[in-house]
C-alpha cells in the first residue's frame, strides 16, 4: 500500500555509497540513465578509491556515485545530497559529513553488525545510539530481503548477496518514481549470458521497488518532472566517451586514419578502451610498453601521415615531455590528451585536479610552446577534441588537451550536434617540390613556411622527390638541414613562438557573461571549474549581486581580447583546483591583480564555495 | 606495383647531399657504404624507404641517406618506428641504433618491438662504448673497463645483444661486422626480406674511444680462425682452411669447439636457423665469452611468425567486414538516446 502520495520536487541529489565491490558505480549509472530517459537534466560525480577492492567494510574501500537530477537546467552534481544510500557502516561514516541536517539516510541495516561497525571504526551502532537524530533514517534489511527473494530462483545466499545493489536501485527508483522498464531491459541485456545472475538482479530490483511501495516506511515518494530542453536528440555522455568520439569524428573530418598510442593510466584508460572497440572506423590502437612508447608511436604514425594521438594522466605527461619537445621541433601534428588527476607523483589517481596547467605550458626544456585547450563540461570534450585536431593539423604542432578526472567520469545529457555543420579539416599534404636550387633544380625543403600560418609542409613518405630528413637537432630555416648557427637558432625559436602565438587570430574571442554590463568583479574559470563558477555566479545574481564570468577554453594562446576583458574589471577572481596556476599566468602576462581561489581536495568546487568567495569579495554577507 | 616499375638506381641516388661527419676512420663509414650500395639491389623505392634513429653516433645515419628519415630522441626509435611501420605497411622502415641507444636508454622499446614482431629492420652498431658523449662505458663494455666515468673499472656485466634479442622472442637475429662488406650486405638483405622484426648486431670499431675492440676476432689476419660463419643446414665449421674446426654439442646440451679431423664432420652441429625453439641459438650466441674467442656470425634465427602491423590491419578489416565502415552519427547514439520534441 502506498503512503500519502507523490510529492513534487524541482531537483534531488542522491549519493549511492558502498564497498568498492558493491556495484555502486553501476547502480548510480543506472539511476542516471533512467532519469535521463525520463527527461531530467542531470549531472553526475563518480567518487571512487584507487584500490580496486580495498579490504571490505573499511573506510578506504568506500566507493560513491553522486547524481543530481532536476526539472531545470543544472550545471553541477550538487553540493550536498538529499539522500545518502549507505550499504554499510563505512559508507555511512565516510559520507555523513556531506549530509545536511534533515536529509535522508537510506541504510542497509543488515550490514550494521559488530564486525562491520568495528571495521568502519564505530564504537557503537549509529543506528541505535541516537547519533543520527538530526537525519531521517530509513533502515532497510537489503541483504536479507535480497537473499530471500533470490532463494526461490535457486540462487545461493552468497551469490544473491551480490544483487543487493539492485535492491537499493529498485528502492530509490520507487522513491523518485523512476520508470523500471529501461532498467529491467538493461539487466536482461547486460546479464543475458548469465541467466541466473540476470534473474537474481531482476528479482532484487523488483523487490526493492515493491518494498518502497508496500513497506509503509515512507510517508510519500517523490517526482522530479522532466526539464525543459531545447528540442533535439539527446544522449548521456561522459567526458572520456566524448573525447574518444570527438577524436573519431575529427579523424573523419580530416580524412586521416586515427592512430592512438597509449599506456593504461587512471583516469584516462577509458579513452583507450573506447577507441579500441571502434576498429570499424579504421582506428589503430596501440597499447605500448610505456608512456614514452605510446607517444613515440603516435608521433611515428603522424610522420607517416596519420592522425597521431596519445592519452594519459599526470605521471604519463611527465614521461612524454621529451617526445612532445621532439614533436615541437619536428613540427608534426599530434594530440596529447591529459586527463588530470591529483599529483605530484602517483598522487590521487582517481581524484580530480587541475594542476598540470603549468606543466602543459612550460614543462619542457628549451623554448617549446604549444597550443593548450581545456573542455569545460563532459560533453564539451567532443568539440574540444575536434578543435585540438584542427589546430594540430593546420599548424603542424602537438596540442595538449587538459581534461580532468571529474570531466572524464562525470556524465550529463548532451544534445547531439549536427554532424553536417562540422568543418572539414584539410591535411593539405605537400605534393611537390617547393624550392628551386641555384642551378634551377626543383627540390623539397621541409621547413619552408606558409606565410600566414607559419606552418611547415607535412610530407609523409611515399612521394618521389619529397624525400627529406627531419630530427631533433636545430634545423636551418627553410632547408631543414642541421644547423648549429646561433642567429638561425634564434630565428627558429622566434618562428616556433610566433606560429603558436598567431593561433590567437584563428580562435574565437573570449565572451563575457556580464548580465548588467556594470559588474566590477570578473570570475575567470577554465576546464571543469566552469560548472561551479557559472552556477555560483547565477546564485549571487539571484541575491542581487553583480558578478561577471568569462571562461577560457583556450589556455595557449589566449583569446586575443583577454587582456582587454581583464582590464575592464577592478576585481578578478580565478577559482582553480590547484594552487593558482592560471591566476599566476594572468598576473605575469597581463599585470593584473588576478586573485586565486584554490581548492585541492580531489573534488570539484561546490557552488556554495564559489558563492561565498564572491560574496566576500563584494563585501556582502555570506549566505 | 611490379618490380619492373622500380627505377634503376645507384649508390649515388641513395646518398644525401649532407657531408658525412663521423670521425675519420670510424667503422660507421663502411656500414653506410654497405647500405648505400645494397639499396639499389633490394628492389625498393626511395620514397617508400625510411631510416629512423635515436641518439648517438650511429643515429646520424638517416641524414646521409637520400630517403625519408627521422633522427629522433635517445632510445625511442623502435617505438616511433612501430607507429610508422604499423600505420604504413607500404613502407620499408630501417632503425639505426647503437649499443647505448638500443640497450641502455632504449632497452625497453627494443625488446617490445622484437616480441611484437613489427616489420622493422633494426641495425644495432655495437662498439662497446659511448662515442658521442666522448668515451664512457656502455652496456656491452667488458667488465672492469676503465673509462672516464669508470676510472676504477666498470662493475656491470655486459649484455650479449644476440642473446638479448633471442630472449626477447625475436624472429630474426643476426650478427655481422664492419670489416666485411659482403657479409654485412648479406645480413642486411636477409633482414630486409624478413617479414617481421629483424635484429642485426654489427660489430663496429670506434677508432677514437675504443679502438680495436674487435680486432682479435675481425682483424684480417685472424678472422678466419676467430669468426665462425653460420650457414643454415650446414655443419658449423671454421678455420683458415675453411673447416679445420667446428662446433659440436656436448651430451649436456652445451656447445664446444672441436677439432674436425679428430671428431669427424658427422659429430658437428648442423645449423638450423628455423628451429622453433630458440634455446640452441641462444647457446650458440654465448659460445664466445667476449670478442677474444671464436665468435659465431651470420643468421642465428629466422623463423616465421605473424607480423604485428599486418595483424593490426586484419583486425580493422575484420571489424569493417562485420560492422561496415563506421558511422559517426550511429556512434554517438551507441548508448541510449532520447528525443525532446
Amino acid at each position: 500500500m502506498r503512503g500519502q502520495g507523490t510529492e513534487q520536487l524541482d531537483q534531488v541529489i542522491v549519493r549511492f555509497a558502498g564497498d568498492s565491490g558493491d556495484g555502486m558505480q553501476l547502480t548510480g549509472d543506472r539511476f542516471t540513465t533512467s532519469s535521463a530517459l525520463l527527461g531530467n537534466d542531470m549531472s553526475t560525480f563518480p567518487d571512487f578509491p584507487a584500490e580496486i577492492r580495498a579490504p571490505a567494510g573499511t573506510i578506504n574501500g568506500v566507493s560513491a556515485f553522486q547524481v543530481h537530477i532536476s526539472d531545470h537546467d543544472i550545471l553541477t552534481p550538487g553540493d550536498s545530497p538529499n539522500v545518502l544510500v549507505a550499504m554499510n557502516p563505512a559508507a555511512l561514516k565516510a559520507n555523513l559529513d556531506l549530509m545536511d541536517k534533515g536529509t535522508i539516510l537510506l541504510v542497509n541495516s543488515d550490514a550494521f553488525e559488530e564486525r562491520n561497525l568495528a571495521k568502519a571504526g564505530y564504537d557503537s551502532n549509529p543506528l541505535t545510539d541516537g547519533s543520527l537524530g538530526a537525519y531521517t533514517v530509513y533502515e532497510v534489511p537489503m541483504t536479507s530481503i535480497t537473499q530471500e527473494v533470490c532463494k526461490e530462483a535457486g540462487v545461493k545466499p552468497r551469490d544473491a548477496e551480490r544483487s543487493k545493489n539492485f535492491f537499493a536501485l529498485g528502492l530509490v527508483s520507487w522513491l523518485y518514481t523512476r520508470p523500471i522498464d529501461p532498467t529491467l531491459a538493461w539487466i536482461s541485456e547486460r546479464f543475458g549470458s548469465k541467466p541466473q545472475v540476470a534473474e537474481a538482479n531482476t528479482r532484487a530490483f523488483r523487490a526493492g521497488f515493491d518494498f518502497g511501495e508496500t513497506a509503509e516506511l515512507f510517508e510519500s515518494n517523490y517526482e522530479v518532472r522532466p526539464a525543459t530542453f531545447e528540442p533535439g536528440e539527446y544522449v548521456q555522455v561522459t567526458g572520456n566517451s566524448a573525447t574518444a568520439w570527438g577524436l573519431i569524428a575529427a579523424s573523419r573530418l580530416a580524412g586521416l586514419p586515427l592512430f592512438l598510442g597509449s599506456y593504461p593510466i587512471t583516469p584516462a584508460s577509458d579513452i583507450l578502451h573506447e577507441l579500441s572497440r571502434r576498429k570499424e572506423f579504421g582506428i589503430r590502437t596501440f597499447q605500448a610498453e610505456d608512456e614514452i612508447a605510446g607517444i613515440g608511436a603516435a608521433l611515428g604514425a603522424a610522420f607517416g601521415g596519420a592522425l597521431g594521438v596519445t592519452t594519459t594522466s599526470g605521471p604519463g605527461l611527465d614521461l612524454k615531455s621529451e617526445t612532445i619537445g621532439l614533436a615541437i621541433n619536428l613540427e608534426l601534428p599530434l594530440v596529447i590528451v591529459d586527463v588530470q588527476r591529483g599529483g605530484p607523483s602517483t598522487g590521487l589517481p582517481t581524484k580530480t585536479e587541475q594542476a598540470d596547467l603549468l606543466h602543459a605550458m612550460y614543462g619542457r626544456h628549451g623554448e617549446a610552446p604549444l597550443p593548450i585547450l581545456a573542455p569545460q563540461t563532459p560533453s564539451d570534450c567532443f568539440a574540444v577534441a575536434i578543435e585540438a585536431v584542427r589546430l594540430a593539423v593546420k599548424y603542424r604542432t602537438p596540442v595538449i588537451v587538459l581534461s580532468d578526472g571529474y570531466l572524464a567520469n562525470g556524465a550529463e545529457p548532451w544534445k547531439l550536434p549536427d554532424l553536417d555543420t562540422l568543418a572539414v579539416i584539410e591535411p593539405d599534404f605537400a605534393a611537390e617540390p617547393n624550392h628551386t636550387e641555384e642551378d634551377g633544380t626543383p627540390v623539397f625543403w621541409p621547413y619552408v613556411r606558409d606565410p600566414e600560418t607559419l606552418a611547415r609542409p607535412w610530407a609523409p613518405p611515399g612521394i618521389p622527390g619529397l624525400e627529406h630528413r627531419i630530427g631533433g637537432l636545430e634545423k636551418a630555416d627553410g632547408s631543414g638541414n642541421v644547423s648549429y648557427e646561433g642567429v638561425n637558432h634564434e630565428r627558429m625559436v622566434h618562428l616556433r613562438r610566433d606560429k603558436i602565438a598567431g593561433i590567437a587570430g584563428d580562435i574565437p574571442l573570449l565572451e563575457v557573461n556580464d548580465e548588467t554590463g556594470d559588474a566590477q568583479l570578473l570570475l575567470v574559470s577554465w576546464g571543469s571549474t566552469y560548472a561551479a563558477v557559472a552556477a555560483g555566479v547565477k546564485r549571487v545574481r539571484a541575491r542581487g549581486m553583480k558578478a561577471a564570468h568569462a571562461h577560457l577554453r583556450y589556455l595557449n594562446p589566449f583569446p586575443a581580447n583577454l587582456g582587454d576583458v581583464l582590464g575592464r574589471y577592478t576585481q578578478i577572481l580565478v577559482p582553480e583546483i590547484n594552487l593558482g596556476q592560471l591566476s599566476r599566468i594572468l598576473r605575469s602576462d597581463f599585470l593584473v591583480d588576478a586573485q586565486s581561489l584554490s581548492k585541492m581536495q580531489g573534488v570539484p568546487f561546490r557552488v556554495g564555495e564559489i558563492e561565498s568567495a564572491i560574496t566576500m569579495l563584494l563585501g556582502g554577507k555570506s549566505s | 606495383m611490379t618490380l619492373t616499375a622500380i627505377p634503376v638506381t645507384s649508390r649515388k641516388d641513395w646518398s644525401s647531399d649532407q657531408e658525412v661527419r663521423w670521425c675519420p676512420g670510424c667503422g660507421d663509414y663502411s656500414i653506410l657504404a654497405a647500405v648505400q650500395m645494397l639499396m639499389p639491389e633490394l628492389g625498393v623505392r626511395r620514397e617508400n624507404t625510411v631510416f629512423l634513429s635515436g641518439i648517438g653516433c650511429a643515429a646520424r645515419f638517416p641524414y646521409y641517406m637520400n630517403t625519408y628519415g627521422m633522427h629522433s630522441i635517445h632510445g625511442r626509435a623502435p617505438a616511433i618506428a612501430t607507429g610508422l611501420a604499423t600505420s604504413r605497411p607500404d613502407l620499408d622502415v630501417w632503425v639505426i641504433s647503437g649499443d647505448g641507444d638500443s640497450l641502455s636508454i632504449g632497452g625497453n622499446h627494443l625488446i617490445h618491438a622484437l616480441r611484437r614482431n613489427v616489420r622493422l629492420n633494426i641495425l644495432m652498431f655495437n662498439n662497446q662504448i659511448y662515442g658521442l658523449t666522448k668515451g664512457q662505458y656502455s652496456p656491452t663494455s667488458e667488465v672492469a673497463k676503465v673509462t672516464k666515468s669508470t676510472p676504477f673499472g666498470s662493475l656491470d656485466t655486459p649484455f650479449n645483444p644476440v642473446s638479448l634479442a633471442l630472449g626477447a622472442e625475436a624472429t630474426f637475429v643476426a650478427r655481422t661486422h664492419d670489416m666485411d662488406r659482403a657479409h654485412m650486405q648479406e645480413m642486411f638483405r636477409r633482414a630486409q626480406a624478413h617479414n617481421g622484426a629483424a635484429f642485426v648486431e654489427v660489430l663496429q670499431n670506434c677508432n677514437v674511444f675504443n679502438d680495436g675492440a674487435f680486432e682479435k676476432i675481425t682483424g684480417k689476419e685472424v678472422r678466419s680462425d676467430m669468426l665462425i660463419p653460420l650457414r643454415h643446414g650446414e655443419p658449423i665449421v671454421f678455420g683458415a682452411e675453411g673447416s679445420e674446426r667446428g662446433v659440436a654439442q656436448r651430451p649436456d646440451g652445451g656447445l664446444e669447439i672441436v677439432d674436425v679431423a679428430e671428431f669427424g664432420m658427422e659429430a658437428l652441429l648442423v645449423h638450423d636457423e628455423k628451429r622453433d625453439d630458440p634455446g640452441l641459438a641462444f647457446t650458440l650466441s654465448r659460445l664466445a665469452r667476449g670478442p677474444y674467442e671464436p665468435t659465431p656470425i651470420g643468421v642465428f634465427r629466422a623463423v616465421e611468425r605473424p607480423e604485428y602491423g599486418n595483424q593490426m590491419s586484419e583486425q580493422i578489416i575484420g571489424a569493417q567486414e562485420r560492422r561496415g565502415l563506421g558511422d559517426v552519427a550511429e556512434l554517438l547514439r551507441s548508448g541510449s538516446s532520447w528525443t525532446v520534441e
